[in-house]
């Protein structure tokens, strides 16, 4: 059993592979309950963040009775530092494609959706011959299963599940009251899987080599690899697929500029982790580590001593204060109070006992927000307040 | 008739009339008018015998749905993290420097308008802008001059594949 | 069968069925759960977060509202978690709020006031938004008020204007800080589809949404010694001001309302009842004449089926949204307008007045009808027909202002020429009431006989149901009517104009094909009216109609015809129905006006 926390490259997702027909017309003569124990023995997770057992979501969804289900694809790749799902869908958009079909397969749909972010315009038309490709693979071996882009507008808020629904129906982008879920109801009602690009890609390497294959990379709870897109003060900002597990320390060994003073692991959504907490922090899904452990959609911010976390904040919190769909409360006006507050406090108009209010008050947004962003706009405010409270005051 | 009546038709011909339609309708006329003008709406929410109101709210919500005129290149330069501390505002002065237009505003001539967006998606080349669909990187002021030098000659050209 | 499931609330245990939300869960046992953006009218939004609770083994808060209970689900209602995360929300809508609480027309009847006492947010140092906001406020509708400073985007005004009214006239736009509720291009309420109905002021929690009040305008005139101030009370008041008052629900109030007016200082204090009856006797006419011309004379301009004209909110809303099918509407002006038209004239005559005197004030259900009342065209007396209207919470404020005791006053009656009234006009102000008031006497004109329902009770006209439908075979009818025999008088009720416009819907695809359709903007009908006291919800409503039902049943007289006052004005002044004073009079004309 791997009990090592160093940095492991791994190298799938990007490993040219031009026998997708094979595997799609393989996992087509398996059956579907076939399919989803190979994907639960696997034990992949969501690698858009939030981590839920794929095995289990897709099993959730064949085992709801309807005629008509959907398959998609979550491509509104908007969470900041992240930028990997764009180079899978241009590099091996196959291996995504294959992984809705066999989900379509698997769970019944006949129709399969990308939603692709505004900004991500350019992709559509290789993506688009791609798909038609594919499509008439499909049609070649009677799989019916259409695929058709769905592009976003300009809305972050449009990542979570239930607001990317709503908007490929016409409205704004706000997210649902959960349950139901996606499984029973997702867009237009109906049952729904929807996946993150990069684990499409990954149930790809999944059904070709095994689910052990992937199972043996990474450690307990968080198996496999994923990409991590690295950006900020480092010499190599770039896309990296490495093994779950590694620790903090050894990732900034390895992409920091030698003054790393924090890293900033999963986006404006996730945690800033300072020096001193690099040893204990490791990255992967739930289940203790060494200290703490960080699930991320890959983003790796790296800030070197130049930086002031201050003004760090205050971006991550003028984004969410932007990027807030504003339907419920604490998110729509938290986030105001917070980004108005460490100003205030900064000016000196707010004492700086005001930031443990805010402190209170992230507390709520965390416990009280309407969906996973509002749960999670303050974790970067926390995260940086508590380790970097001087530098918020003066 | 007016263009966007029939640009408007033909698009809903080709998406389809329902609410589930709306989004790449009005994506289909930012694509043209690069904004969604009052008539514009309008005639979306008759063709779609929606509320006015709802097109106007669903529109809204979505950055890259403007209901203000634009140019006819949309400058939008990434603000957040990475491309803020890779030297995001230098480029920004260089442009409105270069254009004489502050952000959200448009050129006189109706060629350029500067918008700041949010993450792009391109922190490992920040900063980054995009200029309609057009995704530009690792930019410095010299080059974001080049850039935009370029679009200005694409436009006395009179060039017919804007983007 | 619904699956029963067991849980527990605060240590109570309960058995509710399986689907049931924490939040009826909760009323079941007894547990209040503060909320703000739900309303039993509406869909669940769970926006607010209000009305969080724990869930025993969830790391998160739940909302009451939108979570359906699961079985042997353990919850808190008051634990610190909850408290602590109520308190600071109602903080945050605190610090985005206009709270300047004196100044505001809702002052004393505000939910977001009420839970700010309830919780005692005594230490409120969030930073103030709105001064960063640049709010305007919208008053050029003359019914209707926006002040976007006083918004907590609770969406219920949305949901409201959607899913009770079809509107869409209000809307949700922009997002993150720059949500905001708000119409097409951010127009004046004045320029868009708004119906005027008000019914986005009785479900806002806040003063963000409040008609237009004109209760400084009516003070002027009662104390202006040259004016002779008259006063007219719509049907559905009655059953509504108590509730404003300290009374309960569903209390009929008409003896001490007419005492409370007339200790206010109108110089006569009559009733819209008057004119409703007036307008059953016009309308019934028109019915009648309308039929003729289609089935005897076959004459293409004339459409059926007809279309009741009461309620302007309903009238704004077919001249915005059916503009081509204007025709069908009945031209009878509303009660409220037939009554200033004859306040000028004949009341004006009868009592020896100068009409430019007479100050015409009237006490309504609704905003539409201020609206209404500021219509170009109302001007048929050769003045503005009616000067001011007041909604029943205004009256309730003056009734306040001038330090009446209501609950001792006595009862009085309404002053005479135009106070006299039946059951059929009392009951305008329940959905179907026009429809019922007008069948008793139409049936009784063209046969000669009671309506054949018991006790006049015309009940499948009754209740609230969207719509609702009846039939009334004519046979044997009097000779004059005689084309009438064997025919079958189909008719329609609608209230909520979601319902009215399924009702166009099936006419226009000419599924439908009925004669005479009853159109009431509000749901419940004017009881539940956009000016009525707040809240509202199906229950109130239900014991308002009801109390309207038993004033009907307590009348002496029930039929519009037999009206003494109705026999005197035809005697005296307009001669018959459909008279060329009644027409100059009593009926008008309709504008079309644009969807967009």
């Amino acid at each position: 059993m791997t009990t090592s926390y160093q940095l492991k490259r791994a190298d799938f997702i990007f490993k040219y592979e031009n026998d997708w027909e094979k595997i799609l017309s393989k996992c087509i003569s398996r059956t579907p309950q076939e399919l989803i124990n190979e994907l639960i023995s696997s034990e992949l997770k969501g690698r858009g963040g939030a981590g839920f057992p794929t095995g289990l979501k897709w099993k959730l969804a064949a085992e709801v009775v309807d005629a008509t289900k959907y398959v998609i694809c979550n491509a509104d790749e908007g969470e900041p530092g992240t930028f990997k799902d764009r180079e899978i869908l241009s590099m091996v958009p196959y291996k995504v494609l294959t992984g809705m079909a066999v989900c379509g397969y698997v769970i019944g749909a006949k129709e399969g959706y990308i939603y692709l972010r505004g900004e991500y315009f350019f992709l559509q038309p290789e993506l688009n011959k791609a798909i038609r490709e594919f499509e008439y693979y499909c049609k070649g071996i009677n799989l019916d299963f259409t695929i058709r882009i769905f592009m976003g507008s300009g809305a972050y808020i449009c990542g979570e599940e239930t607001a990317l629904f709503e908007s490929m129906e016409g409205k704004r982008g706000e997210p649902r009251n959960k349950p139901p879920f996606p499984s029973s109801y997702g867009y237009m009602g109906k049952p729904t899987v929807i996946n993150n690009v990069e684990t499409l890609a990954h149930t790809y390497t999944i059904f070709k080599y095994g689910a052990k294959r992937f199972y043996d990379l990474g450690v307990q709870y968080s198996r496999g690899s994923k990409l991590f897109s690295v950006s900020g003060d480092t010499p190599k900002p770039g896309i990296y697929e490495l093994e779950l597990g590694m620790s903090l320390a050894d990732f900034v060994d390895e992409f920091g500029d030698g003054d790393t003073k924090a890293v900033q692991v999963g986006g404006a959504s996730g945690f800033l982790v300072p020096r001193k907490r690099f040893d204990e922090t490791a990255i992967g899904f739930q289940g203790k580590l060494t200290g703490i452990s960080l699930p991320t959609g890959g983003s790796m911010m790296l800030f070197n001593s130049s930086r002031s976390m201050f003004n760090v904040l205050d971006n991550y919190l003028e984004f969410f204060r932007e990027e807030s769909c504003g339907q419920c409360t604490p998110c729509r006006v938290g986030c105001q109070q917070l980004l108005m507050g460490i100003k205030a406090v900064k000016r000196g108009e707010k004492n700086a006992k005001y930031l443990d209010k805010l402190l209170r008050l992230t507390e709520t947004m965390k416990l009280t927000a309407k969906c996973g962003l509002g749960q999670s706009v303050a974790n970067s405010f926390s995260s940086i307040v508590e380790n970097f409270r001087e530098e918020m005051i003066y | 008739m007016n263009p966007v009546t029939d640009l408007i038709k033909s698009l809903a011909d080709q998406h389809g009339r329902s609410r589930h339609n709306l989004l790449p309708i009005l994506q289909g006329v930012v694509e043209q008018e690069k904004y969604l003008s009052e008539y514009s709406m309008i005639e979306i929410a008759r063709e779609l015998d929606l509320p006015a109101s709802e097109v106007y709210g669903t529109a809204t919500f979505y950055s890259f749905l403007e209901y203000k005129k634009m140019g006819r290149y949309i400058i939008r330069i990434c603000k957040t993290i990475t491309c803020s501390m890779k030297g995001k505002n230098q480029v920004l002065l260089a442009i409105q420097d270069m254009l004489k237009i502050g952000v959200g505003e448009t050129t006189p001539d109706g060629t350029f308008s500067l918008l700041q967006t949010n993450c792009l998606g391109f922190c490992h080349k920040a900063p980054a802008m995009l200029v309609n669909n057009e995704v530009f990187t690792d930019l410095t002021p010299e080059k974001v001059r080049e850039i935009l030098r370029m679009y200005m000659n694409k436009k006395k050209e009179g060039g017919s594949y804007d983007n | 069968m619904v699956k029963k499931i067991k849980i527990s609330i605060n240590g109570i245990f309960v058995e509710v069925e399986d689907g049931t939300t924490i939040l009826d869960a909760a009323r079941k046992a007894g547990v209040i759960i503060p909320t703000l953006c739900f309303h039993k009218d509406l869909c669940i939004a769970g926006n607010c977060r209000v009305c969080v609770v724990e869930v025993a083994g969830q790391k998160r808060l739940a909302a009451a509202c939108a979570t359906p209970c699961e079985e042997e689900m353990e919850i808190f209602t008051n634990s610190l978690n909850v408290l602590h995360s109520r308190k600071q929300i109602i903080e945050l809508l605190l610090s985005e709020h206009n709270a300047d609480c004196t100044s505001c027309f809702k002052n004393g009847n505000c939910e977001l006031q009420k839970l700010a006492s309830d919780y005692k947010i005594l230490k409120q140092d969030f930073i103030r938004l709105v001064p960063f906001k640049n709010y305007t406020i919208d008053k050029y509708s003359p019914s209707i008020i926006k002040d976007d400073s006083k918004c907590i985007r609770c969406q219920r005004c949305v949901r409201t204007c959607a899913e009770l009214q079809g509107v869409n006239a209000l809307t949700v736009a922009y997002k993150g800080d720059l949500m905001k509720i708000t119409t097409f291009f951010e127009k004046p309420m004045n320029d868009v589809v708004c119906s005027t109905c008000g019914q986005c002021i009785n479900h806002c929690p806040t003063g963000a949404l409040v008609e237009r009040n004109y209760i400084e305008k009516v003070w002027d005139a009662i104390s202006d010694k040259t004016k002779h101030v008259v006063v007219q009370t719509a049907p559905a008041v009655r059953v509504g001001l108590g509730e404003e008052l300290g009374l309960g629900q569903g209390v009929r109030v008409t003896g001490k309302m007419v005492a409370a007016l007339k200790r206010l200082g109108f110089d006569a204090v009559m009733d819209t009842d008057f004119t409703a009856d007036l307008t059953i006797m016009e309308e019934g006419t028109e019915l009648l004449m309308r039929l003729k011309a289609v089935l005897v004379d076959h004459d293409p301009a004339v459409k059926l089926p007809m279309a009741t004209s009461c309620s302007p909110g309903w009238i704004k809303y077919i001249e915005h949204l059916f503009p081509d099918y204007l025709d069908h509407l009945s031209t009878c002006k509303s009660p409220q307008q037939m009554f200033g038209a004859l306040a000028k004239t004949y009341y004006a005559k009868a009592r020896n007045l100068d009409p430019e005197t007479i100050v015409s004030v009237s006490i309504m259900p609704c905003t539409a009808k201020k609206f209404e009342a500021a219509r170009p065209e109302m001007h048929d007396s050769g003045y503005r027909d009616v000067d001011y209207v007041l909604t029943t919470r205004e009256l309730a404020i003056m009734i306040k202002q001038a330090g009446i005791d209501f609950m001792k006053l006595d009862d009085m009656h309404f002053d005479r020429l135009m106070g006299e009234s039946t059951g059929a006009a009392v009951i305008f102000g329940a959905t179907g009431g026009v429809m019922e008031a007008a069948l008793r006497t139409v049936y009784e004109l063209v046969t000669g006989r009671d309506v054949p329902f018991e006790n006049l009770n015309i009940t499948p006209v009754r209740g609230m149901d969207g719509v609702k439908e009846a039939s009334i075979k004519i046979e044997n009818p009097l000779k004059e009517w005689a084309f009438l025999d064997g025919v079958e008088l189909k008719c329609a009720v609608a209230h909520g104009l979601v319902n009215a416009k399924k009702v166009m819907d099936s006419i226009i695809s000419g599924q439908a094909n009925y004669h005479f359709i009853e159109f009431m903007a509000c749901p419940g009908g004017c009881l539940g009216g956009g000016g009525q006291p707040i809240p509202t919800s199906p229950e109130i409503r239900l014991k308002r109609a009801k109390a309207i039902y038993a004033e009907d049943e307590g009348m002496p007289l029930r039929k519009s015809h037999q009206n003494p006052e109705i026999i005197k004005i035809y005697k005296d002044f307009l001669g018959k129905p459909l008279s060329e004073k009644s027409h100059h009079l009593l009926h008008t004309q309709y504008t079309a006006r644009k969807r967009y």
